[in-house]
């Protein structure tokens, strides 16, 4: 250990190295962080000041009411948050187990000449535009959608579910959320696959030496150990789901009604944005969609902190014991 | 070596100088920018001095940009509410340069011609009628076989021109309409899947059948997509073309400061669904060079510019309106 390296811990970093090189590198790395936490909070002021006209006329009760009326000045934030997590939701339950499984599969089980391939087409799915990703949308799922996989859904048992009634056009909440499934596939796949490499042998070794099968290894030795990074993956997905604009609006049908159907169209917090902010024509309307720009702010964050909370108490420390 | 320097930034300093280009600024509705960019590179031949910078931002971004008067004129498809033309610090004048028609397209095997009234029209974006076999929409067309299908309506998500134009029709010929929904470029519509933008709305028509939708003529023109004859206020059908464009503007009733609707116009062969594009300028010119150059630029447009508007499948405006357009910018002061 050289020593250089043994920079004692302090709160505010000022016990500094002797070398100016390694001084200046600290303060721009702490100035860089610092930005980040500015612009966070910048961005949420400037939401804020826009959004105070319409917080001020709507109060609380804005979050709760489904009115969107441009022309008596009327507006409403509950279907698009419905709309944004329930499409969020969606691509999650898709993408978390597809993208494990994939990572899993690359870690634990693959030929190694067969990964990189297999882990560049992946990354590469991450490099396509969201707009790509919306006209394939349109013009190839959304038709096998109407005319294949949702006539069999509503013709199975499922179609018996409140889930899956009502008249199938397409384009709808769960079109919008099987495209944000695909696009946040790579990245879920990519950091599971991350987190599933960095469990140590150790803990393969040692499920193996008390007689676990292939299978068993993975899910007490590899699965076990990797919860944490696994949960947080899915995390840093559900980040990229709940912002993602423009491949939903072409897919989500873009109705603010809230409906028990997930044929039934859809509309979520950054679809509305991106769709009305332009031509948006009074001061209430534009203060509105202000305020709505600050609601996704605000459900991003919350949501972030439930996951934090729940990846806190439920599993622990999660350095992976075999039990 | 700084020497060099001094005399390339001198050089530079010149040649920007010795130019002596006037630059002006507009920015606004997204429809008239095809023609509004043939006329600013026809006029640079005209009178090479003056270059255009346009910015289709949106009538509503238009309308603000000229109100803070970031920009020497503004452009949009709807006029300005009372309540934002008395922002303006100084009088703020509409003028009309082109019209356009907004047509009904639809989704039905063999594509066949069809006609509807604005009442059948606006009961289907009620969500009142919803199958094609409707006895509203069989009576009118005898000699189609209507297939007994659902009506699939699409709107305009994004706020827009188009979507305004349409419910101001939609408004005229329903009272129910006009109570319920009323008129604006984004609407609370009762029923209905929204497309993003003219591709949205006809991407959606192609990808479902039995659908239905509204585009601009020239979007539907240059698709190739089919559009209905609609039946005007004297109870003719009428397909929309350049000339009933046209003919809609000569009938309507245009007020002193040109804000006006032209939808549902009087006219035997005006198009239901119409309506122009305004640029906005002040009276009162802030810079008297610029001013200058945008009033010869406007005298131009009027006079040789609306020639090119029906190549590019804009309605031209009628001699009459012209004429009192004309006289307008005689009293714009620089």
């Amino acid at each position: 250990m050289n020593e250089s390296a043994a920079i004692p811990a302090s709160p505010l970093l000022l016990a500094a190295p002797r070398r100016w090189p390694d001084r200046a590198f600290r303060w721009v790395a702490l100035g860089a962080a610092l930005l980040i936490v500015a612009l966070i909070i910048l961005v949420g002021w400037q939401l804020s000041r826009g959004a105070h006209l319409a917080i001020a006329k709507f109060g609380p009760g804005f979050l709760a009411s489904a009115k969107w009326d441009p022309v008596t000045d009327e507006y409403g934030a509950w279907p698009f948050i419905f709309g944004t997590l329930v499409s969020s939701l969606i691509a999650l339950l898709i993408a978390v187990p597809l993208g494990v499984a994939t990572a899993l599969f690359l870690t634990e089980m693959a030929p190694v000449k067969m990964r990189q391939p297999v882990i560049m087409v992946i990354e590469m799915l991450a490099a396509v535009p969201s707009v790509i990703f919306g006209l394939w949308g349109i013009f190839v799922l959304i038709p096998w959608l109407r005319d294949h996989l949702f006539q069999w859904i509503a013709h199975s048992w499922l179609g018996y579910l409140p889930l899956f009634k009502g008249p199938i056009y397409g384009v709808s909440m769960l079109a919008g959320g099987i495209i944000v499934a695909i696009m946040i596939l790579p990245i879920v796949t990519s950091v599971s696959r991350e987190i599933l490499r960095s469990v140590p042998n150790l803990q393969r070794e040692a499920a193996y030496a008390l007689g676990a099968t292939h299978w068993e290894v993975i899910r007490i030795a590899v699965l076990n150990y990797a919860r944490r990074g696994i949960f947080g993956a899915a995390v840093l997905g559900l980040g990229r789901a709940l912002g993602e604009t423009m491949a939903v609006t072409m897919l989500i049908g873009n109705r603010p009604e809230v409906s028990a159907s997930l044929f039934a169209p859809g509309y979520t917090l950054a679809s509305v944005i991106a769709n009305e902010f332009s031509e948006a024509n009074s001061d209430l309307y534009i203060s509105s969609l202000f305020e709505l720009g600050l609601v996704l702010l605000a459900v991003t964050f919350l949501v972030n902190a439930a996951a934090q909370l729940m990846l806190r108490t439920l599993t622990g420390s999660g350095t992976g014991k075999v039990s | 070596m700084k020497k060099l320097l001094f005399l390339a930034l001198a050089g530079l300093v010149a040649a920007t100088g010795a130019s002596a280009q006037t630059l002006i600024n507009g920015a606004g509705a997204t429809f008239p920018q095809p023609i509004y960019t043939k006329w600013f590179s026809e006029y640079t031949k005209v009178d090479p001095s003056v270059t255009f910078n346009y910015q289709g931002i949106g009538s509503g971004g238009g309308q603000k940009q000229i109100l803070a008067e970031t920009v020497d004129f503004g452009a949009s498809d709807g006029p300005m509410s009372d309540e934002n033309l008395a922002k303006a610090s100084h009088p703020l004048w509409h003028i009309p340069t082109v019209a356009g028609a907004v047509v009904v397209s639809y989704n039905l095997p063999d594509s066949p011609q069809l006609k509807l009234d604005g009442e059948t029209l606006a009961n289907i974006y009620l969500g009142k009628i919803t199958k094609w076999r409707d006895p509203a929409i069989v009576s009118q067309n005898p000699d189609v076989r209507l297939p007994d299908i659902d009506i699939v309506v699409v709107h305009r998500s994004d706020g827009s021109g188009t979507s305004y134009i349409f419910t101001d029709y939609l408004s005229h010929v329903s009272p129910e309409w006009a109570s319920k929904v009323g008129k604006n470029t984004s609407v609370s519509w009762p029923a209905g899947l929204g497309g993003k933008g003219n591709a949205g709305v006809a991407g959606q028509i192609k990808q479902s059948p039995g659908s239905i939708g509204y585009v601009e003529l020239a979007y539907a023109k240059q698709n190739k997509l089919p559009y209905a004859d609609l039946k005007n206020a004297a109870g003719n059908y009428v397909t929309p073309t350049i000339e009933s464009i046209t003919a809609a503007m000569a009938t309507a009733t245009i007020p002193d400061d040109f804000r006006f609707s032209m939808v549902n116009a009087p006219g035997d062969q005006a198009y239901p669904i119409a309506g122009t594009t305004w640029l906005l300028v002040y009276q009162q010119q802030k810079d008297p060079v610029k001013g200058k150059k945008l009033v010869e630029f406007l005298k131009w447009a009027y006079n040789d510019g609306e020639k090119m508007a029906a190549s590019l499948d804009y309605a031209p405006l009628p001699d009459s309106v012209k004429d009192r357009v004309l006289k307008r910018i005689d009293e714009i002061q620089f």
